[in-house]
């Protein structure tokens, strides 16, 4: 059995899939190694990207795993003031909502068609250093241990992290940089199959509860609630219970899947590389701290991070210094917008209810046709400045 | 720490949130390691409550 690669990734979720399919296009020998039985299975996504960030990432929308196309979405304030922003321009934020089990797959395809190897039921259990550098990974593979080596290793492991932690790079978290979600795949509701809606306020605390369409009367509706306001163990499957038996377009559906998950909503890494080793996707903490949304910034880093890994095949280098482009890279394409969506969290998770009343109030007259979470926050500097005066020149 | 492997829903969010890197999830098994300090973070923020202290109830 071949045991050593130029590249191994670490997951295969979507930026582990684009990392392996650029670094093979570009003639990198890689492995893809998963530790579940299945691509994209289980869940732990409510499974909304837009448009935009597909394209970005140069990843042409495929209508075998898309679950839903979106006309628009509804922000709910507590006391039910709804501000809706229409598709009205069609433009490329419109969002989709995905089968993740499908697209997770499809992704994993592209790499495996461009070259890369897939191994699964293979963990990854700790990573193996020659001094400051990474040379491979300690794997097990359906429970044989063994050891694999690489030029690079790609911590593409997700919320969970763990490969750069090994390796050295701190990834960890503040609870108020976490939120911790629960989701229900429901049926029989009686909410619009085609807009996206977002509820805020203490019904979740520090987060939001989402309805996700997922075609005809079936929808992913879904809650987080920031790790640093749980109080008791299981708080977050309570409220989001409590808010479906409250809402009589929800208490009318029945449950098909239950899901669970962690989302970190933090600053991005300080390191994103070092000798041997690159960070992508959720694993570099680049899920956006508003919307908890990773997909798009995870496709994209992943092809920047396969696109500069093939460049170092061919020189032969994997230092830190080779793998600086992939640092700069991701940090031009989103790292200021990171940033200013952390400080508007952290914002918002001050305000009252009655606060937010007024602010989804106001801003359900301002004309907003786009739904982006920049555009919303230009709507709230023009109406609300004292909001965000703190981030102004992010916006 | 004890873990429900009835509630456990092995989705990874006490793994990625435990500031020891202490846990580890092999799909379905949670295995703590010797770094477990007992901050009780994971009880905390596990979605679906299957994990307690040790010599709780």
């Amino acid at each position: 059995m071949k045991t050593d690669y130029d590249v191994i990734v670490v997951g295969a979720g979507p930026a582990g899939s684009m990392t392996a399919k650029h670094a093979a296009k570009k003639g990198a020998k890689v492995l893809m190694i998963e530790k579940r039985q299945e691509i994209g299975a289980s869940l732990r996504c409510a499974e909304g990207v837009n448009k935009k960030g597909l394209a970005k990432a140069g990843v042409p929308v495929d209508k075998r795993w898309v679950s839903a196309d979106i006309a628009g979405a509804k922000l709910v304030s507590p006391g039910g003031h709804v501000f809706r922003i229409d598709e009205s321009q069609a433009g490329a934020e419109v969002g989709l909502v995905l089968e993740r089990h499908l697209f997770d797959k499809a992704m994993a395809a592209d790499a495996a068609r461009a070259g890369a190897e897939i191994w699964l039921k293979t963990a990854a259990v700790d990573v193996i250093k020659e001094g400051d550098k990474v040379v491979g990974v300690k794997a097990k593979r359906e429970g044989e241990p063994m050891k694999l080596t690489a030029g690079c290793v790609v911590a593409a492991d997700g919320f969970e992290s763990q490969v750069a932690r090994w390796a050295g790079i701190d990834t960890s978290l503040k609870a108020g940089d976490i939120t911790t979600c629960y989701q229900y795949r429901m049926t029989n509701l009686k909410t619009e199959p085609d807009y996206c809606e977002f509820i805020i306020g203490s019904v979740a605390p520090g987060g939001y509860i989402w309805v996700f369409p997922k075609g005809d009367d079936t929808a992913n509706v879904g809650i987080g609630v920031l790790a640093s306001k749980l109080k008791r163990p299981g708080d977050v499957k309570m409220y989001l219970d409590s808010w479906i038996k409250k809402d009589p377009r929800l208490s009318c559906g029945q449950p098909l899947e239950a899901l669970a998950g962690g989302v970190s909503v933090s600053p991005p890494v300080e390191r994103s590389i070092m000798n041997g080793l690159i960070l992508v996707g959720d694993s570099a903490r680049i899920i956006d701290p508003i919307t908890g949304g990773g997909i798009a910034n995870g496709l994209l880093a992943g092809k920047f991070a396969g696109e500069v890994l093939g460049d170092c095949v061919q020189a032969n280098d994997f230092s830190e210094r080779s793998l600086m482009p992939y640092d700069k890279l991701w940090r031009d394409a989103m790292e200021n917008r990171l940033w200013r969506n952390w400080m508007a969290k952290e914002k918002f998770l001050t305000l009252s209810d009655e606060t937010l009343d007024g602010v989804i109030d106001t801003l359900s007259t301002a004309n907003v046709d786009k739904m982006s979470v920049h555009n919303i926050l230009i709507a709230i500097k023009e109406r609300h400045p004292e909001l965000v005066k703190e981030f102004e020149e992010l916006i | 720490m004890i873990v429900s492997i009835e509630k456990c829903m092995h989705c990874g969010a006490c793994v990625g949130s435990c500031p020891q890197n202490a846990i580890f999830l092999n799909e379905i098994v949670l295995e703590f390691n010797e770094n477990c300090n007992k901050c009780g973070r994971c009880v905390r923020i596990c979605p679906a409550g299957a994990i307690e202290m040790e010599g709780k109830k």
